[in-house]
């Protein structure tokens, strides 16, 4: 039981990080953006997030820096994808590029003097620390959903306000529109190029705070490529969601589950059946078994299972 | 009076050559700034990154060998995208071609050494024609998305390295990594560091543009692309097409993973996700999917890193300036790509 506890504990911290990005990339796809950049967004963010609070001594002010610099980035990802109507896989790719290797080069640069301008090695004077809730948090297992920070809980708010905002508003069937089919969405006076913009930008704006929330709570520190993979996760996390922001959630308590599943067995000791390095690749297998099912149980469905029928596709008014 | 983005009548060459070289510019400019807001020099930073990448022989060759890898993995995807089939699974394929070599130099004894090395080549092939082949095949068949089943295999892949190199064909001595390769089954050497991989990737490099733009084949592919309804019409199969380049395209990232592991590390370890896969893509669309042009891109993406290694030990700079340079050279270049086949329109206001 204790274990278990301890699992979904660990699960949850680590699932912040990824609910957060992966929200941000179900807002983008929606529209018909798909961002490869979001590994390089997070790292940005994580950086940004970790100097501004070493610098300011302010973590909300942190992570207000965070979440501009990862719009900063996904503004750059609009601007080719849906001005200069570039090609989204290599721009995203390039994002990447450019925000690992510019995060991972400023962290070297924007330490402190004493630490040779180095932000690794360095700590911060605070952190987001969990605040248990009386009662709620002896509840058995569950309990460990009300013991987390700030940034946790503020997601039990954001996941089901995503989902109402999504399906329930208009501005929700605006991005649904714009996604599914741009066409019949400027014909009906919408703006694809605005609101492709607009959520491109908000999505990017979650992945530095999904990146933050790394620096700034989970691993209180900064160390080059920080994020180790998990903007790629996300992508498999928006897919394994079926693009639904309600079910981001599961996704993030499975795969983090996994992943935290093999950093407690082995500080239990326990020995494995499984090899460590099969559950590291296990979100990516099943998400690709799913998707591969899905789409062959639903061809009826012109595109990927639940995908937005105009992923990946840009969009101008004069294209025939 | 307003500004139209208009569709040219075909492409431009003139924009086509002046579009990359004011984008290197562009990103020289913009990394100059990077590095004068660091405190450093960035004259100084660019001519010693010059000088790390091309400054003598020994550091030429280092570029050289960089850029083989890439240039192998833009030729592999470039196929599959000239059916606008977009495989970003070149990084997993490039895995499992090291895996495929390191299986045949590890457990199949009973070869003779000199048999190894071309058979083992041979296998990485076809283990990565059959890795990239599933998600091809996937698409044909029921046009399951590409994009994202080929991206999530790249984990699986490297995931299976790892477990491979840490556990189950571990070398008993040492701490990481498979027992070296017999050595008479190295890829030989032939100019100081680089290897007779050059000798592969030229080939390469001929046969392709002699298979993309001199047959029938070729020319189907490029229908397929291009407009999809008139080659159905023509009575061309997409989908065997499809799974063919998918097969091809897997086939030629699969060599580069085992030519590179059979001339640099000589066995399965750390570090066989380099990346090559994921730059790969860039270098074809970089060269505008041309495999001459692809040469140079891929010379010009290596010395970057061979440069920012350079500048890490001139400078004390950390070496991901590579990494924001190559960044740095792709946004102005996919921001100008629109003017090759579109133009900029004045329209004055017209009378109501």
């Amino acid at each position: 039981m204790e274990f278990i506890t301890k699992l979904l504990a660990a699960t949850i911290a680590m699932g912040t990080s990824l609910t957060y990005a992966t929200l941000g990339e179900i807002y983008t796809e929606k529209t018909g953006v798909l961002n490869l950049g979001m590994e390089g967004t997070m790292l940005m963010g994580a950086l940004a997030g970790f100097a501004t609070a070493l610098a300011t001594g302010s973590l909300y002010f942190a992570l207000l820096i965070a979440m501009l610099v990862g719009g900063m980035m996904s503004l750059i990802h609009a601007f080719l994808c849906v001005t200069m109507r570039a090609n989204q896989v290599v721009s995203g790719l390039s994002i990447t590029m450019f925000g690992t290797g510019l995060a991972n080069f400023l962290g070297q640069r924007l330490g402190p003097a004493s630490n040779n301008h180095n932000l690794i090695g360095t700590n911060l004077p605070s952190r987001f620390e969990n605040i248990a809730i009386p009662f709620l948090k002896d509840i058995p297992v569950l309990g460990a959903f009300f013991d987390v920070s700030i940034l946790t809980y503020a997601l039990y708010l954001i996941i089901p306000f995503s989902w109402w905002y999504m399906y329930k508003t208009k501005h929700g069937l605006a991005v649904r529109a714009v996604g599914e089919s741009p066409k019949t969405a400027a014909a009906m006076g919408l703006s694809v190029p605005r609101l492709r913009y607009l959520y491109t930008v908000i999505g990017g704006m979650f992945a530095g705070l999904g990146g933050a929330c790394l620096s700034l709570s989970f691993t209180p520190s900064w160390n080059d490529g920080m994020t180790g993979g998990k903007g790629w996760i996300v992508i498999a996390l928006v897919i394994f969601a079926t693009w639904n922001p309600g079910k981001a959630v599961i996704g993030t308590l499975i795969f983090g589950g996994i992943t935290s599943l093999q950093f407690s067995l082995q500080a239990a000791g326990i020995k494995m059946v499984i090899p460590t390095q099969f559950l590291a690749f296990a979100p990516y297998l099943i998400t690709f078994i799913t998707l591969s099912v899905m789409t062959i149980l639903n061809q009826n469905k012109k595109g990927a299972y639940a995908a937005p029928s105009a992923l990946a596709t840009p969009f101008a008014i004069d294209d025939k | 009076m307003r500004l139209v983005v208009e569709k040219r009548d075909g492409k431009s060459r003139r924009m086509a050559v002046i579009i990359p070289m004011a984008s290197f510019i562009i990103s020289l400019v913009l990394g100059a700034i990077v590095l004068a807001a660091s405190r450093s020099n960035p004259l100084q930073a660019y001519s010693a990154m010059i000088d790390g990448a091309f400054g003598n022989a020994r550091r030429f060759q280092y570029t050289i060998v960089e850029s083989l890898p890439l240039l192998m993995c833009g030729l592999g995807v470039g196929i599959a995208f000239r059916l606008k089939f977009w495989n970003i699974g070149a990084e997993g394929q490039y895995v499992w071609g090291a895996i495929g070599i390191t299986w045949v130099m590890q457990f199949w004894k009973f070869l003779p050494t000199p048999m190894l090395l071309p058979i083992g080549l041979l296998i990485g092939m076809v283990f990565g024609a059959v890795w990239a082949g599933i998600p091809g095949y996937l698409k044909a068949q029921w046009s399951v998305d590409e994009t994202l089943t080929t991206l999530m295999l790249n984990y699986v892949a490297i995931g299976l390295a790892e477990y491979l190199y840490i556990n189950a064909w571990k070398a008993p001595f040492g701490n990481m990594g498979t027992p070296e390769f017999p050595k008479e089954a190295w890829l030989p050497q032939v100019w100081g560091k680089v290897h007779s991989g050059i000798y592969i990737a030229l080939v390469l490099v001929v046969l392709l543009w002699f298979l993309l733009y001199k047959t029938r084949w070729g020319f189907e592919l490029n229908m397929i692309g291009k407009n999809p309804r008139a080659a159905r019409y023509q009575g061309v199969s997409i989908k065997k097409n499809i799974v063919i380049a998918m097969l091809l395209s897997g086939a030629i990232c699969g060599l580069a993973g085992s030519v590179n592991t059979a001339a640099i590390a000589h066995r399965l370890t750390k570090g066989v996700d380099g990346g090559y896969g994921f730059t790969g893509i860039i270098i074809a669309w970089m060269s505008g999917l041309n495999p001459f042009a692809s040469i140079l891109v891929a010379i010009v993406m290596a010395a970057l890193t061979t440069g920012a290694d350079a500048l890490q030990i001139a400078m004390k700079l950390p070496e991901s300036m590579g990494e924001v340079l190559q960044g740095l050279v792709l946004i102005p270049l996919l921001a100008g790509s629109i003017f090759v086949e579109h133009r900029l329109v004045v329209i004055r206001k017209e009378a109501v």
